[in-house]
């Protein structure tokens, strides 16, 4: 579903990416890891499109050729992508933001704006799902959230937006146990065989809750070595060095 | 990213088109034969052709002040003309001209309907004749008076004389004399001890006429007990000629009486080279006159090339409150010199002043305050808050906050920020599905959302259609 070949991106005068291969199948879990400054988020970037990046090379999803849409157009498609860091926008409110996205996404695809109490019922079941506290509906989006919340947030917008394929950047940093635990719910709840996921991550905790088909190392803007979830146990026991010797 | 924004923001004004109609045009130019002409024109009695004489004489010898943060083309006086009215002298809605009446609708406001909108009483003034006053009558039977100022200086001579000119004196700054000299009309408001005026008053504003000034004068006044809340709407037509526009707002409350006055300011701005646009110079000031009276203004600017305006109050009245809500766009080569002025006299008196800037391509947004606590105005309190947003790099935000306090019983509070829309958060509400221009709408309208919760709920739809409508393109 996602087909990357020979792929560059440069962000802030830099080569981050050079000639990266990837190939994601739908229900298909990947898990990118690597060292601090590799280029992970900047991949996660460019397959969303961030205004930073600029990307050359194949990057297909669903065989549409993204590198000619913008990044409202490739979530259109369904592309989704948690931030590592998630953005605070005063005054505005995190249950219209979503309201607000899930119409234009529903606009986009030619379908009727969602029914307010249908919406409000599916945010409702979520919000406990992945058990966050009800008020953040009512703040602004991710204005005073804590870390946890900022990440439990983003994977209720994942969870409202139902994408098909679903990035998180470093979605497990900065959480407690229960809280990994809710977000990989989270993941698990909504992923199916028609949809993708993309970790990018340092541990292996989040791995062992959402297993991975596939474990990639990046480095030096390429995939230098893939495997299974053994690669990221290796990874863990012995550290980049030992592994990549 | 930038420069797409910036196509986006290039956009043409949306509201400018032109209504053919003869005008009945003063010649250019500006002397005592030009106020006598217009004052024939507006039928004045003796009195306020030796006020507007007077005037004139007085703005003669000042001169245009310099010190706000704006550059533009000297403006000549002797080029621009001081009167344009529709021809006719219209009775009833069916003899109104019906090209008119079709510029209304495309602002959205066709007057036929107007008369089933119960709720909203509109002056509506085309250059610089009321055209037609509806719900008079309804009004009048609460004794409430909302007619042309023109009109309330023949019919209600004692009120004018009493108020007029008690908030902004006659010579209190050249723009605010040359109005005195020249006004052509403009709105007036009075609600009656104990009445609560049961609908929004709203005039809509329209400049029309080829290097026509426009020079409104409105004066509220509020007895004791009372409320009104009055919308000022303004939109203007594409025009390349830069048209100055000097208006004077007058309100006064007595004791326990309140005036909500919202404004939504929409003229044409110009080009990005500041080719064209409107020049705004207005002075507003209410005086909280009676004991715990109120006067808040809130007012929404997106429009004009040049924006000069300071809503202020007098709080002379023990525990009287006044409040500035203020949401003020420059985009393309616009530039506001803007604020509030709060002149705390009375004891416990409290103001809140909240200001958001924003300024995005190449405008130019300045915060210009002053809260004055004198050493009467014991117990006194102010909260200020000015933000700024910037969009994209060309732009500009000044603040300029003057606080003269003179007792030692006050508490002041005040606060700033400074902010750029970033890259990151559009991309943060663009990978949710939004596009370019709702992401900035949306993250605008939330930067704004203190003071467009301020608005009456129907201004505020309009408002925020607006900030969307002005931002398209106007986030860099």
């Amino acid at each position: 579903m996602l087909s990357i070949k020979n792929m560059s991106v440069v962000i802030a005068d830099k080569k981050v990416i050079d000639g990266l291969d990837l190939e994601v199948k739908a229900g298909e879990v990947h898990a990118i890891m690597g060292l601090n400054g590799c280029g992970k988020s900047t991949l996660l970037k460019a397959i969303a499109g961030s205004y930073e990046t600029s990307v050359k090379g194949k990057l297909e999803f669903l065989n549409q050729d993204m590198l000619e849409l913008d990044s409202s157009a490739r979530a259109v498609l369904g592309v989704f992508m948690s931030f590592q860091n998630p953005v605070e926008i005063p005054g505005v409110n995190t249950t219209y933001f979503l309201k607000s996205a899930i119409n234009e996404l529903r606009l986009a695809r030619g379908q009727e704006p969602v029914i307010s109490p249908e919406f409000m019922k599916d945010l409702k079941e979520n919000i406990e799902f992945l058990g966050i506290n009800k008020d953040i509906l009512k703040r602004a989006i991710n204005v005073g959230f804590s870390g946890g919340e900022k990440k439990k947030s983003e994977i209720l917008q994942m969870m409202m937006l139902k994408p098909k394929l679903m990035m998180l950047d470093e979605i497990d940093s900065g959480l407690d146990i229960d809280a990994l635990k809710s977000v990989a719910n989270g993941i698990n709840k909504i992923r199916d065989k028609d949809s993708a996921v993309i970790l990018v991550t340092h541990y292996n905790r989040l791995l062992e809750y959402v297993k991975p088909d596939k474990v990639h190392i990046l480095q030096d803007g390429k995939i230098i070595k893939s495997g299974d979830f053994s690669l990221a146990k290796d990874l863990e026991d012995k550290g980049y060095e030992d592994v990549l010797k | 990213m930038s420069s797409q924004i910036e196509k986006l923001l290039d956009t043409e004004y949306k509201l400018g088109f032109v209504t053919d109609i003869e005008s009945d045009q003063a010649p250019l130019g500006l002397n005592e034969e030009i106020i006598r002409f217009i004052s024939e024109k507006k039928k004045d009695p003796q009195w306020m052709l030796d006020w507007r004489l007077k005037a004139y004489k007085m703005w003669l010898k000042m001169d245009e002040p310099s010190w706000a943060h704006l550059t533009h083309q000297k403006i000549d006086y002797q080029n621009i003309s001081y009167y344009s009215a529709p021809k006719q002298n219209i009775k009833s809605l069916d003899e109104v001209d019906p090209k008119i009446l079709a510029t209304y609708e495309k602002l959205g406001i066709p007057l036929e309907e107007q008369k089933l909108l119960v709720g909203i009483a509109v002056d509506a003034v085309f250059d610089s004749v009321s055209v037609k006053t509806t719900f008079h009558e309804k009004l009048k039977e609460l004794g409430i008076i909302f007619c042309s100022i023109s009109d309330a200086i023949k019919d209600y001579p004692d009120l004018v004389k009493k108020y007029l000119a008690s908030v902004v004196p006659m010579g209190d700054n050249y723009f605010a004399c040359l109005n005195a000299a020249v006004f052509t009309d403009g709105t007036f408001a009075y609600i009656p001890k104990g009445v609560r005026c049961p609908m929004e008053l709203s005039t809509y504003f329209r400049i029309n006429a080829l290097n026509t000034g426009q020079f409104e004068r409105t004066l509220i006044i509020a007895e004791e007990d009372s409320y009104v809340s009055y919308n000022e709407g303004c939109s203007a037509p594409m025009r390349d000629e830069s048209q100055l526009h000097a208006a004077v707002v007058e309100l006064i409350t007595l004791k326990n009486a309140e005036i909500k006055y919202s404004t939504i300011q929409n003229w044409y701005p110009g080009d990005i080279n500041a080719k064209g646009g409107i020049y705004n110079f207005v002075t507003k000031r209410g005086k909280c006159l009676g004991d715990n009276s109120k006067i808040s203004w809130t007012q929404v600017e997106t429009g004009s090339a040049i924006t000069w305006k300071y809503p202020s109050c007098l709080l002379i009245g023990d525990n009287s409150h006044g409040e500035f809500y203020s949401v003020a766009i420059t985009s393309l080569a616009q530039q506001a010199d803007t604020g509030s002025k709060m002149t705390h006299i009375g004891k416990n008196t409290s103001s809140t002043i909240i200001s958001k800037g924003i300024s995005a391509l190449k405008g130019s947004n300045t915060y210009r305050g002053l809260v004055k606590i004198r050493p009467s105005a014991l117990n006194s309190r102010n909260f200020t808050q000015c933000d700024s947003l910037l969009i994209g790099n060309q732009c500009s935000a000044h603040t300029y906050p003057y606080i003269d306090v003179q007792n030692t019983t006050a508490k002041l509070e005040h606060e700033a920020t400074t902010s750029k829309l970033s890259d990151e958060e559009l991309f943060y509400a663009r990978s949710r599905g939004l596009s370019e221009e709702q992401a900035i709408s949306l993250i605008v309208n939330g930067f704004c959302k203190e003071v467009l919760n301020k608005l009456p709920m129907e201004f505020a739809v309009e408002a925020r259609a607006l900030l969307s409508l002005t931002l398209e393109g106007s986030v860099g």
